[in-house]
């Protein structure tokens, strides 16, 4: 056994757009432990919830996080309107998934933007981010927000979308679809890429289920788990499967996100193609009372939200349990027998959110 | 496909030996969360298979806020169980990697165990 070194990982880093450390126990270049830690952002938005009014901690919610924004507010709002046996008209349950799968597009090329950005490959980063752009000119003329989307409410959603905007939305599809199939063919073709991340950042398919990963993570080892699969929304009325890779390293997580960048773009045709007229949200009174555990899919993978109300306006409790914490056992599973030089491309192979988990 | 959630209600414990029994029939870990009560915090435990999930339950009293750790069937519950310690206060016994109320960084100590239902401080 040689010298063992313990290197600190962050939280500064120029892989991290976002705070998080790891102690990286070293022999010579060799990783042969490592342990992370949380908390530098911490905002207590749980707290909030025992004094905010539930029907506010939409907006709450919803600004955790400023990717998968609206996914936040689609499951708190989903939570509520459980324990309120609420009937969510069914355009607004299809328009939830159109813009669900919009956040999701736009955070995968943020993410192959960034992988890209991780090997050194510039132009391909800035490919990426130029089409996101595209993605976010589509959410900006649905919703009115970029990051903020501001749609969902409880008891559906708060603003409809004209069908010349959702004609117009499936046209911008196509160019969108085109200019990512060129992105996608770089990442899944190039042997520069290849010789980066193929057989780096190794979780197995137990290793994966049995530490609890989520997301394109777990989809990556062969394990064939999608949040979406439980029908919330409309997405139990769509036609579609799991995205699922068995390479188990970083190449999988790649294709894993690349190829469900193409499963979100038919997901919003079906959506639309498939959206009833009709009312798109229904007057919601009273207070809740009640308990639901809650489960959506994120970019990231699956999002819990548990929630326990008393029948007053405040919440006993508003609890998050975001993707990337999931994701941490995982990743710390990934990296010893890495090198060091691995360990940027491999902790951002589980695409860490770390304002989410600092929620 | 449903969401089918069950909660059974278990001692402390129980848990080491239930949440065994769920790893050998391959549940998959999910969260563990808490809610206020009266006199102390109420967790849950929740596990997936095949869609279905499954919670366990335990009531720790304020007076004695001890519970032993189930990473001996699912490691990765050491994030959750520090997050305990942390945010409500708890004592987790046996934890592996225990980070001693260091997980998050915060401004106040064990902040969610003064989140009482009836607004009161605990």
């Amino acid at each position: 056994m040689g010298t063992r070194t313990v290197i600190p990982f962050g939280p500064q880093h120029p892989v991290l757009p976002e705070p998080v450390h790891l102690d990286l126990v070293m022999e010579d270049e060799r990783i042969v432990d490592a342990i992370p830690s949380l908390g530098y952002v911490h905002r207590g938005l749980e707290k909030l919830a025992a004094k905010k009014d539930f029907n506010d901690m939409v907006f709450v919610s919803e600004r955790i996080c400023g990717i998968c924004s609206f996914i936040h507010s689609l499951a708190y709002s989903t939570a509520i309107e459980t324990i309120m046996k609420v009937e969510v008209p069914e355009r607004a349950q299809y328009l939830r998934v159109m813009w669900a799968e919009m956040s999701r597009v736009h955070s995968h090329l943020l993410w192959l933007g960034l992988a890209a950005d991780a090997l050194g490959y510039e132009s391909l980063f800035m490919h990426s981010w130029r089409v996101r752009e595209k993605v976010l000119d589509v959410i900006e003329e649905t919703s009115g927000g970029r990051v903020i989307f501001g749609t969902c409410k409880i008891g559906g959603v708060r603003r409809d979308v004209e069908p010349a905007v959702l004609e117009k939305t499936l046209k911008e599809l196509e160019t969108i679809e085109f200019e990512c199939s060129e992105i996608v063919h770089v990442f899944a073709g190039d042997p520069s890429v290849h010789r980066r991340v193929a057989g780096v950042g190794v979780l197995s398919k137990d290793d994966a289920y049995a530490l609890g990963a989520v997301g394109p993570t777990l989809r990556a080892s062969g394990v064939n788990w999608d949040a979406r699969k439980l029908g919330y929304a409309a997405y139990g009325k769509l036609e579609w499967e799991p995205v699922v890779e068995t390479g188990c390293d970083i190449l999988a997580r790649v294709l894993v996100r690349a190829k469900e960048i193409f499963q979100s773009i038919k997901l919003i045709r079906q959506a639309i193609q498939k959206m009833p007229a009709g009312p798109v949200e229904v007057r919601v009174t009273g207070n809740p009372s009640g308990e639901t555990i809650t489960r959506v899919e994120q970019p990231r993978g699956e999002l819990v939200y548990h929630i326990q109300a008393n029948g007053t306006k405040n919440l006993a409790r508003f609890r998050v349990r975001t993707p990337t914490f999931a994701n941490i056992p995982p990743l710390v599973k990934m990296l010893p027998g890495c090198e060091l030089a691995d360990v940027p491309i491999i902790v951002l192979s589980i695409d860490p959110c770390i304002s989410c988990t600092e929620r | 496909m449903s969401d089918e959630q069950s909660i059974e209600l278990v001692e402390r414990n129980q848990l080491p030996g239930k949440t065994a029994e769920l790893k050998a029939g391959g549940w998959r870990i999910v969260q563990i969360s808490s809610v206020p009560v009266a006199d102390g915090q109420e967790i849950t435990y929740s596990f997936d298979k095949e869609y279905r999930l499954k919670s366990l339950r335990t009531t720790v009293p304020d007076a004695d806020p001890v519970l032993p750790t189930i990473t001996g069937a699912y490691f990765a519950a050491f994030t959750y169980e520090n997050e305990l310690q942390d945010l409500l206060g708890l004592k987790v016994q046996g934890l592996p990697l225990d980070f001693k109320g260091n997980f998050y960084r915060k401004a106040m100590n064990a902040p969610l165990a003064s989140a009482k239902p009836d607004g009161k401080a605990g």
